[in-house]
């Protein structure tokens, strides 16, 4: 009994804490989980579909434009934007899915914030021939109308969540619902490395893709270890994903980027480890936003997908041993990040991790050139343009340019810039 | 022995089950769950479940779930249940439903050591199984307080020996696979569930989620030692109108049927 108890633990973090109904389901995933992990053709036949399928590896591209506008420390962005359905979410629904047809399942559902973890894995359903449900918070599927319309295209039926705050925390408490009604036949396709045990593990395991590639080609190109990984945190699978093949390499930083909302003070947001206290939410004792009789608060952020009151397990006992550090990025500076990157690298981030290159305005600079940072870009804002168009309305054009994103043209690796060109005279 | 306890004692010498209404604390305020108590045991019932609200009630359907939105919009907190225990003085057993974060957040030693003084008698935690429940079982036994786990249609024997090791009280058993609400008909699975639990325990099995008309609580009292009644109570508070005058009423045409089970079925159990 102890040893269930302990392998599901990251310390006192983690834990199996949902309804008995629930109980054999969770012991069979953990091992058929364990078998396939430890199968080669499972192993092989995820890595096919990762690369040919997926587009990974994905690029490790040094953002020149942005390290010189910011002045300080290099910094390189892993594009998980560029996979397919254009987020890192893809990565964990691959494996997930591909366990579930395994296993035998015949139906996945999931729960979806930004639409992301749901387009992801109505895509993967499709690939593999599998009816998918998914839940969505009715607030979100406003914020997100694009994606509602690829899951449905995708064939997935999207059930719209008008219980509590309508967002993900919600989404995921009605397919949790699903689950126990259904479990005999249903696969829960969990978007993050959050929910009981073996599903943080699991997940963690699916998205750390992402840094054992980042090790690869950093060390390929610069011959050491970065300096710092930055990447932000709704539930954290990108941002575990991109840590965990690093965690025993103490001189590589971390640093996990939450949704500061309209402050943290002003206590809209989604801030749960720089701002919550320990507790119990879907199926996980890990940091919560919370009152003090224990009622789950409801939280904001500009980004459907880091609107949520919990965290994974394993990003709480980062926080507690000090092994990952953990800051909050307003709205308003994500939407200047979001802006940023584009104008400075012509890459538009998702709002999720615009909060992350937000923060290397903060990092960045008080770093030299010699330093290097990970940046996980672990998706692209298309989906979000229509929302923040509305939100900031004619604000963004060229002649509201920030000072720091001024139009300096780039260098070209390979040629010169065009200025030494023009003096050579083509021909 | 814990007045729980000797509630089954004395049922099973009267060859009867026992009838567990289940109401939400606060719902829609507490004066009337303080009311609902005192008309539940004049109806009939042989132990009271109260609900101790919470925002993200994952096991339970659309009925309970607005119960504890009305509840949380009065700002209901797991002290002022413990508190409406004590000032209810029940002449039955109360037990306490709660998911696991409000106890978590009060302490779980303090919960347990405040809920027995103030005369509640177990605690049911649908979100904490037997094997994660060292802390609560812990700091429960030595003050009294007894720990109702749950089993469902989906466990294993191997898993009903865990929860039987730590169940005190009764063991509930879960009748369908899927969370609380008002159901048309109830699966053959629950009897099977109870036979499976009954080769390995001795702890009496109470029977809930689904179980909504007294046609069912009957065929329920066939084969269980006690019915428990929610969400059919609970979506009689929605109503307008006398709710508790409501309550009592049903709760005793709930008795009777069950209690034409016990006359009927009278005999060595
Ligand atoms: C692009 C992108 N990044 C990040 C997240 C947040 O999730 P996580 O913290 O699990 O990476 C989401 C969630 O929807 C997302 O779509």
């Amino acid at each position: 009994m102890a040893s269930v108890t302990q392998k599901g633990r990251f310390g006192k973090y983690g834990g199996r804490y949902v309804p008995e109904t629930l109980i054999p389901a969770l012991d069979e995933l953990e091992q058929e989980y364990e078998r396939y992990r430890q199968d080669r053709l499972f192993q092989e036949e995820l890595a096919y579909y990762l690369q040919r399928y997926c587009g990974r590896p994905t690029p490790l591209y040094l953002a020149e434009r942005l390290t010189d506008t910011l002045g300080g420390a290099r910094i390189y962005l892993k594009r998980e934007d560029l996979l397919h359905t254009g987020a890192h979410k893809i990565n964990n629904t691959m494996g997930q899915v591909l366990l579930a047809h395994r296993m035998g399942k015949g139906r996945v559902i999931a729960e979806t914030g930004a639409g992301q973890h749901g387009v992801a894995t109505a895509t993967a359903a499709a690939m593999f021939g599998l009816a998918c449900d998914v839940y969505m918070g009715a607030e979100d599927m406003v914020r997100q109308e694009l994606n509602v319309f690829r899951m449905r295209l995708l064939g997935a039926r999207v059930i719209p969540v008008e219980s509590g705050s309508r967002t993900l925390k919600d989404a995921i408490n009605e397919a949790l619902r699903d689950w126990v009604t259904n479990v005999r036949t249903t696969f829960y396709v969990i978007g993050s490395v959050v929910g009981p045990h073996p599903y943080p593990s699991m997940v963690r395991d699916f998205q750390s893709v992402i840094g054992r590639e980042v090790r690869a080609q950093i060390t390929a190109e610069i011959e050491r270890l970065p300096d710092y990984l930055v990447a932000c945190v709704g539930g954290g699978s990108n941002a575990m994903g991109l840590f965990y093949p690093f965690i025993d390499d103490p001189e590589v930083k971390m640093v996990g980027v939450e949704a500061g909302g309209l402050g943290v003070a002003t206590g809209h947001h989604a801030a749960t480890l720089v701002a919550g206290t320990p507790g119990v939410l879907h199926g996980a004792f890990s940091y919560l936003l919370q009152d003090g009789a224990g009622q789950i608060s409801s939280t904001h952020s500009v980004s459907a997908g880091l609107d949520y009151p919990g965290v994974g397990p394993e990003h709480s006992y980062f926080k507690e041993t000090g092994r990952a550090q953990y800051v909050a990025v307003s709205d308003q500076d994500a939407l200047e990040g979001f802006r940023l990157l584009s104008q400075t690298e012509g890459i538009i981030p998702a709002l999720e991790p615009a909060h992350a290159i937000a923060y290397l305005r903060t990092l960045v600079p008080t770093l030299s050139r010699d330093h290097v940072v990970v940046v996980g870009l672990s998706g692209r804002g298309d989906k979000d343009v229509q929302h923040v168009s509305r939100i900031v309305q004619s604000s963004i054009d060229a002649s509201s340019r920030p000072a720091d994103a001024t139009p300096r043209i780039r260098q070209s690796k390979f040629a010169g810039t065009p200025a030494d060109k023009a003096q050579g005279g083509p021909p | 022995m814990s007045r729980i306890g000797a509630t089954f004692d004395r049922l099973h010498g009267e060859h009867r089950q026992a009838l567990v209404p289940f109401v939400v604390a606060g719902d829609p305020d507490l004066a009337t769950t303080g009311q609902a108590v005192r008309a539940l045991a004049r109806a009939g019932a042989d132990m009271i479940e109260l609900g101790v609200p919470f925002s993200d009630p994952v096991a339970d359907g659309p009925i309970n779930q607005r119960a504890y939105q009305r509840a949380l919009a009065g700002g209901v907190t797991v002290r002022d249940v413990i508190e409406l225990v004590g000032q209810a003085r029940s002449a039955v057993p109360v037990v306490l439903l709660s998911y696991y974060n409000p106890i978590v957040q009060y302490g779980v030693g303090r919960f347990c050591a405040d809920a027995a003084r103030h005369g509640v008698d177990g605690v049911v935690i649908p979100d904490l199984p037997a094997d994660e429940a060292d802390e609560l079982v812990t700091a429960a036994r030595p003050v009294g307080l007894d720990t109702i786990f749950l089993l469902a249609p989906t466990s294993t024997d191997a898993r009903i020996r865990v929860v039987a090791g730590r169940s005190s009280g009764f063991i509930y058993g879960v009748s369908v696979t899927g969370v609380t609400g008002v159901r048309d008909r109830l699966p053959e699975e629950i009897q099977e569930l109870v036979e499976r639990i009954r080769k390995v325990t001795r702890v009496p099995v109470c029977v809930g989620f689904g179980v909504s008309t007294p046609v069912q609580a009957r065929r329920v009292a066939e084969i269980a030692d006690g019915v428990i009644v929610g969400s059919a109570l609970v979506a009689l508070l929605e109503q307008p109108g006398d709710k508790v005058a409501r309550l009592e009423q049903f709760v005793r045409e709930l008795r009777e049927a069950m209690d034409a089970v016990g006359a009927r079925g009278a005999g060595p159990s």
